[in-house]
């Protein structure tokens, strides 16, 4: 009888993953034939076969590695510096009023501008050399951190902050113990966020100026009518971005190992 | 005097953890009693409050309260919510200053946080980012874990020290509140109706076990509830606080280990009582 269900269950989730596939999957057929048959011209767009074909060429001859580590360098450099000052702005904000009054209001303004419109600007500061995209990327990433940490922290639930205080914490172990664990999944949310607009900061940075990177690589490729390229270079973007991704879902689920949410099914079971 | 009353009545608790031990707790009462007899030092220690008064802007909470808490003793106030009683008890552990009056703990006057007074919440408020062995041992003093360890085979729980918060019961979780408070050896325990969210049953059985664990270590306890024969089966002494003041003094001399409205002295005093509230 147990049996049975766990085999109906396997199958249903086997049904799940083929229908969870299928449609992807029919495009990317019926985009082929339309390509061999001629209906879409390839030099508006290669068929799947090409770009898979650019794809281990370029993987090969190391092209494409050399400039997805350049463009995940100027990602990461910037995430590091604009989440980091996002990240001390919103736990002297969360912590301190006097810090909130001073920070908050010129934040939350800031955070209304399109930092894409800065482009033109940035390009007068700093050329178009490394320091310009670092610097749009760094100002994109800096606000959901900074808005998340303030709210994460904010949001700490004031009667175990109160609890720490009578069990004699002092202001670094209440901190380290108790704030900073409160607002971690904040926190963790609001680097998603950051993890998104540094990569589509960085796509428009690349885009306009630039002598390597992804970006570079597929406008480098647009002036010889490289379609091929061009669409591999998107399909890496969307690969970095998905990489990206899953690598704060892990630290998710190691840092919030004590949240009734990430723990397995079996043990949230028990509970009586 | 004092020592040797509570060496006798430990006896007595000694007696009856081998005769009478409840189904749900017995074998973690049977086994810490006899380690614990000596490793007792009656550190309780006496709370003195003189015309303490409390007030929120208009609204007077507590006015001119005069009273004296023995060393060791086991004193229950009783009230309806709202009368001040919990008040009363921020102001002892020192969370919140009152609007005159002193109070004093032991020799010294009382005037922010104590170390040697701990607070049992209405909730356990466990942290739930460190397992249960590391929210006991949250003052991460020196030697933690041993001791943090020690208080949570006190309280029964040695076996969950390396669980999450998350998956504890009700009862659980107040048990490893009580382990927490435990471990820095407080001179005075403070309990806001600690048991006042749990079943009837396993309220029974946090009565057992604090009546044990405050006959082993001798803090002196003020327990909060209004639950009238609550207070009637752990404490020594019961007042009732109506309108800020102390309505009623009042001694309860029954034998211990109690149990719940066993007798009819003990609902006697609970009518007492009651009719004060």
């Amino acid at each position: 009888m147990a049996h049975q269900t766990q085999l109906r269950n396997a199958g249903a989730t086997a049904l799940q993953i083929v229908a969870s596939w299928a449609l992807p999957i029919g495009i990317v057929v019926e985009w082929e034939i339309a390509s061999r048959s001629g209906v879409i011209s390839t030099r508006l767009l290669p068929a799947p076969s090409a770009v898979a074909a650019a794809f281990w060429e370029n993987l090969r001859n190391g092209t494409l590695l050399t400039h997805a580590a350049i463009s995940t360098e100027r990602a990461l450099k910037g995430l590091a510096i604009g989440g980091g000052i996002g990240f001390i702005l919103g736990v002297l904000a969360g912590i301190s009023r006097p810090a909130e009054t001073v920070f908050d209001s010129s934040m939350q303004m800031l955070r209304n501008v399109p930092h894409l419109a800065m482009i033109p600007l940035v390009i007068l500061w700093f050329g178009i050399g490394e320091e310009a995209k670092i610097f749009l990327v760094a100002v994109g990433t800096a606000f959901p951190i900074y808005l998340n940490t303030f709210h994460g922290i904010r949001t700490v639930d004031v009667r175990l902050i109160e609890m720490a205080r009578v069990y004699g914490l002092g202001p670094l172990a209440l901190f380290w113990r108790v704030i900073l664990p409160g607002a971690l999944p904040s926190i963790l949310v609001g680097l998603r966020f950051s993890l998104g607009i540094m990569w589509l900061t960085l796509i428009v940075a690349e885009t306009i100026s630039a002598s390597s990177g992804i970006g570079y690589m597929t406008m480098n490729a647009r002036e010889f009518l490289q379609t091929d390229i061009v669409v591999l270079g998107i399909i890496v973007y969307a690969l970095l971005g998905k990489l990206a991704d899953a690598l704060t879902r892990l630290i998710e689920t190691r840092a919030l190992a004590w949240h009734p949410a990430y723990q397995p099914a079996a043990t949230r079971e028990a509970v009586p | 005097m004092r020592d040797a009353a509570s060496a006798l009545r430990l006896h007595e608790g000694a007696v009856f953890q081998e005769t009478d031990t409840a189904p749900h707790d017995a074998t973690t009462l049977r086994e810490v009693v006899p380690r614990k007899q000596e490793a007792r030092t009656a550190n309780g220690k006496a709370v003195q409050l003189n015309g303490l008064s409390k007030s929120f802007g208009n609204r007077r909470v507590l006015s001119k309260l005069d009273l004296a808490i023995p060393a060791g003793q086991l004193l229950a106030i009783v009230g309806r919510s709202g009368c001040g009683k919990s008040t009363l008890l921020r102001l002892i552990a020192g969370l919140d200053q009152p609007s005159a009056g002193t109070i004093s703990i032991g020799d010294a006057r009382v005037q922010s946080l104590q170390s040697n007074v701990r607070l049992l919440f209405q909730d356990a408020r466990l942290l739930p980012w460190h397992r249960v062995l590391g929210n006991v041992g949250i003052a991460r003093a020196n030697g933690w874990r041993e001791s943090a360890m020690a208080a949570l085979a006190d309280v029964g729980l040695a076996d969950r020290a390396n669980d999450w918060p998350a998956v504890l019961s009700g009862g659980q979780s107040q048990r490893v509140a009580l382990a927490r408070a435990l471990v820095s050896r407080p001179g005075v325990l403070l309990l806001d109706e600690p048991f006042g969210a749990l079943d009837a049953l396993t309220r029974m059985e946090m009565h057992r076990l604090l009546e044990r664990i405050w006959r082993e270590h001798g803090f002196t306890t003020v327990l909060i509830t209004h639950d009238v024969a609550e207070a009637v089966a752990l404490a020594d002494r019961v007042i009732v606080i109506r309108d800020g003041a102390i309505a009623l003094d009042i001694p309860v001399d029954l034998p211990r280990p109690r149990r719940e409205a066993a007798d009819t002295s003990a609902v006697a005093l609970q009518a007492r009582i009651l009719e004060e509230v």
